[in-house]
């Protein structure tokens, strides 16, 4: 449903200001309690005990030893998790990924899990537990996965999405296809054609804070749950259908998070620590290990994509085509489909096709990862898009805005768009700065642009007034970086009062109606929205009060700049009514004054970024330096500019490590051979220089001030800017990620030969 | 358990206690003594999330054992303000935004609180490489950099004129 909306012009006193946030003193202090801050008395050390292999039936689990080590309270196998699914199979998914049943499917699968008194005894436990496996072979790579000789990891599964439905078993769980016009004939037109595949590697969101939770489940099926998420509410949902309980009787709260990036979305061993706790009848806390975070959590998918560009002479495409390939870990996900959604997102085109496949591995199962799937599509694309230019010698940035997407242009994946960025992003990187630079010895720039959807989705929001006329807000999404000062400076606006008078606070599951999880960039949209709306029901309210205390009728009361207004000349002799001065009334005119909003919040729209990026690269040892970079993106309006920027600036560093650094490495056992942070290194503070920000506003039209999402696109064009950088470097097209010194050398010695 | 006893100072008030002896002090500081600002990302020494001082110097407290501690001197980040009064790097982080999420900040705090102890006037290169064992995932370090040049140019204005 498109809001009413005037967001041209608007004028905003609080909104877009660089206000404290409010859980800052908390969080230099220490005193801001994460997953693993919280205790309980009585509390046992719950401990996992993972397969150490990619592939392995399990023959027989021998826990007699365990449970009847001195301290040990409960251990549990998959047999202590009935199937309570009733046939769906998503959720049998989460459940077959908590716990192994009957085989292990990758190196890190939970198998068995032991609660005890302190985590010396649990880590004995664990080692009492006597596993025989039966050895079956396995695949790890995308593309031998898809082979007809690849070990079948699911034999239910039939590829979707294609006719006829096949009837024998595959590892491609679903192929899906988005496009229009006629690519074949598109071709044809072009003048010139540039044909290449491009390869990423596994990455893990990465975030600092382990996995962690406390969880009390009685015999009578009440519990509570104390955990780090992205979404405490779905979070509730999933382990109440696990567990057989009721969703009223779960409460989840949502601690304060270290990162979630998309990793935080999906539940990894909550149930495992509720029905502990339900066995042992005791608190649980269950603390996730690094080495556990990465063999056993949230990677992104790794990928294998083709891409086909041509286009006339003129710097017209005529036609695009995308094959993707990416895998989905041990379980069928859509992240392909992502991925070809978003691959021709930027560009306007006549004739357009994209196809993914999305396949099992015997890897973990794939989460999201900030603008899931987005950031492989655009490497291969734009990295094909720049060949292009540079073959029509054409300017890259040149290339890219005579085909850029516009308002009106029908895109790749469907829609038709509103007001969109990606036009004036490139315009602001035509005359940047940055772009006038002179480059050295040894030396590239590139540029790539990036897509990313929005969502809005099911959010629910309190807005209370004291009698002292502080405010407090309390909203089901979760700070994830910053937001809690965001939404005060809307409700602020809204109310017309100051930013230190709003208290926002993240209300667990039993406060409000459901809030879906925090993905997606929703955070502040969404939230913001529902802000919005509870703010002015509550302004309906203070309006009435106040014409009840002037005897007036309402409609006479206008709500202006924090107070109400009588308006019409037989109202002069009434003095205006502050916001405090009705609350402080409040007891004796109606009671609590509140606002309440519930919404889907449509319409969260579309997101573009453009970046520059200059680099450096070491002929002698192929180590790449990241000179200068520049991120453009359009943020709708910027609610609260400095945490706009920061998600610019951890988007694109988080890019950064993608592209140079980081990834799963494999061993040909199937074992994750760099599960901790020596060896799988992600950028840090001497890697780097300052990340220039650009900001732009191009209201959303969907959103009362115009808000787009902002936490994601950042992610998207990094791979293809550093790949462009360095492939104008070294002179040689580099097209696998991460380009690591030992690849970089390698391309420059083929590309010699 | 075969225990440790253990009598140190944290952050200026005497403490005992008693761990087992392969017990780390990040353990010690989290679990026994309830000082959850100390946070662990990795407990291997690859994070920098669990930086303390010990007698002064900066260490990892995972890589440290809490019988070691014998007779030191640990500083934490829940030691960083005194009385009401925030450190003027605690302002700056807040002031230039350079935490998102904030499980690093503890971390990054007391080692660029040791830095500047060293170096009241660091380089951003200096910055950078003093902070290189800090890991944050959010921020791209740029606002964290900007926050520890802002403290430092603070603090050397503080001791001017207190002068
Ligand atoms: S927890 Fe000590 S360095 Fe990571
Ligand atoms: S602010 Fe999240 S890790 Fe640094």
């Amino acid at each position: 449903m498109p809001y009413e909306t005037d967001f041209t012009n608007q004028g905003f006193t609080k909104v877009g200001t660089r206000v404290n946030r409010p859980d800052g003193v908390d969080k230099v202090t220490g005193r801001a309690k994460y997953g693993a801050d919280a205790n309980a008395a009585g509390q046992l050390v719950g401990r996992v005990l993972r397969s150490p292999h990619a592939h392995a039936l399990i023959t027989k689990i021998d826990t007699s030893k365990a449970e009847k080590l001195p301290g040990v309270k409960a251990v549990l196998t998959s047999k202590d998790f009935p199937d309570l699914t009733g046939g769906n199979r998503g959720l049998m998914d989460i459940l077959e990924n908590c716990m192994a049943r009957g085989r292990a499917l990758y190196d890190g699968h939970a198998v068995a899990a032991v609660a005890a008194i302190d985590a010396d005894t649990a880590d004995k436990a664990l080692k009492l537990i006597k596993v025989t496996y039966k050895l079956l072979p396995h695949v790890t790579d995308v593309d031998e996965a898809m082979k007809p000789s690849a070990p079948i990891i699911h034999d239910w599964v039939r590829t979707a999405g294609v006719t006829p439905a096949p009837t024998a078993a595959s590892n491609v769980a679903q192929r899906s296809e988005f496009g229009h016009g006629d690519v074949e004939a598109g071709f044809e037109q072009a003048d010139v054609i540039i044909e290449k595949s491009f390869k990423t590697e596994q990455t893990h969101q990465g975030y600092i804070e382990p996995h962690a939770c406390l969880a009390t489940l009685g015999p009578d099926g009440s519990g509570e749950l104390w955990v780090t998420t992205q979404g405490h509410f779905t979070f509730r949902n999933v382990c109440a259908s696990l567990l057989g309980l009721d969703v009223a009787k779960l409460k989840v709260t949502s601690s304060e998070i270290g990162g979630g990036f998309g990793g935080k979305t999906h539940v990894w061993t909550e149930p495992v620590a509720l029905q502990l706790s339900r066995k042992a009848n005791r608190p649980v806390k269950l603390v996730m290990s690094r080495d556990e975070v990465f063999r056993a959590t949230g990677p992104t998918s790794s990928t294998s994509v083709d891409v086909k560009i041509g286009a006339k002479r003129n710097g017209k495409i005529t036609a695009a085509t995308a094959e993707l390939r990416y895998q989905s870990g041990a379980f069928p996900g859509m992240w392909a489909m992502f991925g070809a959604m978003t691959s021709f997102a930027c560009y306007d085109l006549k004739n357009v096709k994209s196809v993914g496949f999305d396949v099992l591995v015997n890897r973990p199962k794939v989460a999201a990862y900030r603008a899931p799937s987005a950031p492989m599509a655009a490497f291969a694309v734009e990295s094909v898009v720049d060949m292009l230019a540079a073959e029509l010698g054409m300017d890259a940035v040149d290339f890219r805005i005579k085909n850029a997407a516009k308002k009106g242009t029908k895109a790749s994946y469907g829609p038709v768009y509103g007001p969109i960025g990606i036009g004036p992003t490139l315009d602001a990187v035509k005359n940047h700065p940055h772009m006038k630079r002179k480059l050295g010895k040894n030396q590239g720039r590139g540029v790539a642009c990036g897509f990313w959807f929005n969502f809005g989705g099911q959010t629910c929001t309190d807005l209370n007034i004291g009698v002292d006329g502080s405010v407090n807000l309390t909203v089901g999404t979760v700070d994830v970086g910053g937001s809690r000062a965001s939404l005060a400076l809307i409700a602020a606006e809204e109310l017309g009062i100051d930013y230190d008078q709003v208290r926002v606070t993240i209300g667990d599951t039993n406060s409000l109606g459901h809030n879906d999880t925090t993905e997606g960039s929703r955070g502040t949209f969404s939230s913001g929205m529902a802000t919005i709306f509870a703010a002015r029901n509550a302004v309906e309210v203070l309006r009435q009060r106040a014409a009840a205390t002037w005897d007036i009728p309402v409609e006479q009361v206008v709500w202006e700049a924090g107070e109400a207004r009588a308006k019409g000349k037989q109202n002069n002799n009434l003095p205006p009514l502050s916001l405090k001065e009705i609350a402080a009334k409040s007891p004796r005119t109606g009671g609590p004054i509140a606002g309440h909003n519930e919404v889907v919040a449509d319409g969260a729209g579309v997101s573009f970024a453009s970046h520059m990026c200059d680099v450096e690269v070491d002929p002698e040892t192929g180590a790449t330096k990241i000179l200068r970079y520049t991120v453009v993106q359009d943020a709708g309006k910027a609610i609260h500019p400095d945490y706009v920027e920061g998600q610019f600036q951890g988007g694109a560093v988080q890019g950064i490590g993608w592209a140079l650094n980081e990834e799963y490495i494999y061993g040909d056992d199937g074992r994750l051979q760099n599960a901790g942070f020596l060896d799988y290194r992600i950028p840090v503070c001497s890697d780097l220089p300052f990340i220039d920000t650009q900001i732009l506003e191009i209201p959303n039209p969907n959103h009362p001030y115009g808000v787009r999402g902002v936490g994601e696109t950042s992610i998207v064009p990094p791979l293809a800017a550093i790949g462009n950088a360095v492939s104008n470097a070294v002179g040689v097209r580099m097209t696998h990620v991460p380009m690591s010194p030992p690849r970089i050398l390698k391309a420059i010695e083929d590309g010699q030969a | 358990m075969n225990g440790v006893t253990v009598s140190a100072k944290v952050n200026g008030d005497a403490v005992q206690y008693v761990c087992p002896a392969d017990e780390s002090l990040l353990d010690v500081l989290r679990n026994r003594l309830n000082l959850t600002g100390v946070k662990e990302g990795c407990g291997t020494g690859d994070c920098g999330a669990c930086s303390i001082t010990l007698d002064g110097r900066l260490v990892c407290a995972c890589l440290v054992l809490g019988a070691e501690a014998e007779g030191r001197e640990i500083g934490t980040v829940e030691g960083l303000s005194e009385g009401g009064q925030l450190h003027p790097l605690q302002e700056a982080f807040i002031e230039k935004a350079a935490l998102q999420c904030g499980i690093c900040t503890p971390g990054f705090l007391v080692a660029a609180k040791s830095l500047l102890e060293r170096n009241p006037n660091p380089s951003e290169e200096e910055i950078r490489y003093a902070l290189a064992g800090n890991l944050c995932r959010c921020t791209g370090y740029d606002k964290i950099v900007r926050a520890v040049q802002s403290a430092a140019k603070m603090m050397r204005r503080g001791k001017k004129s207190a002068r």
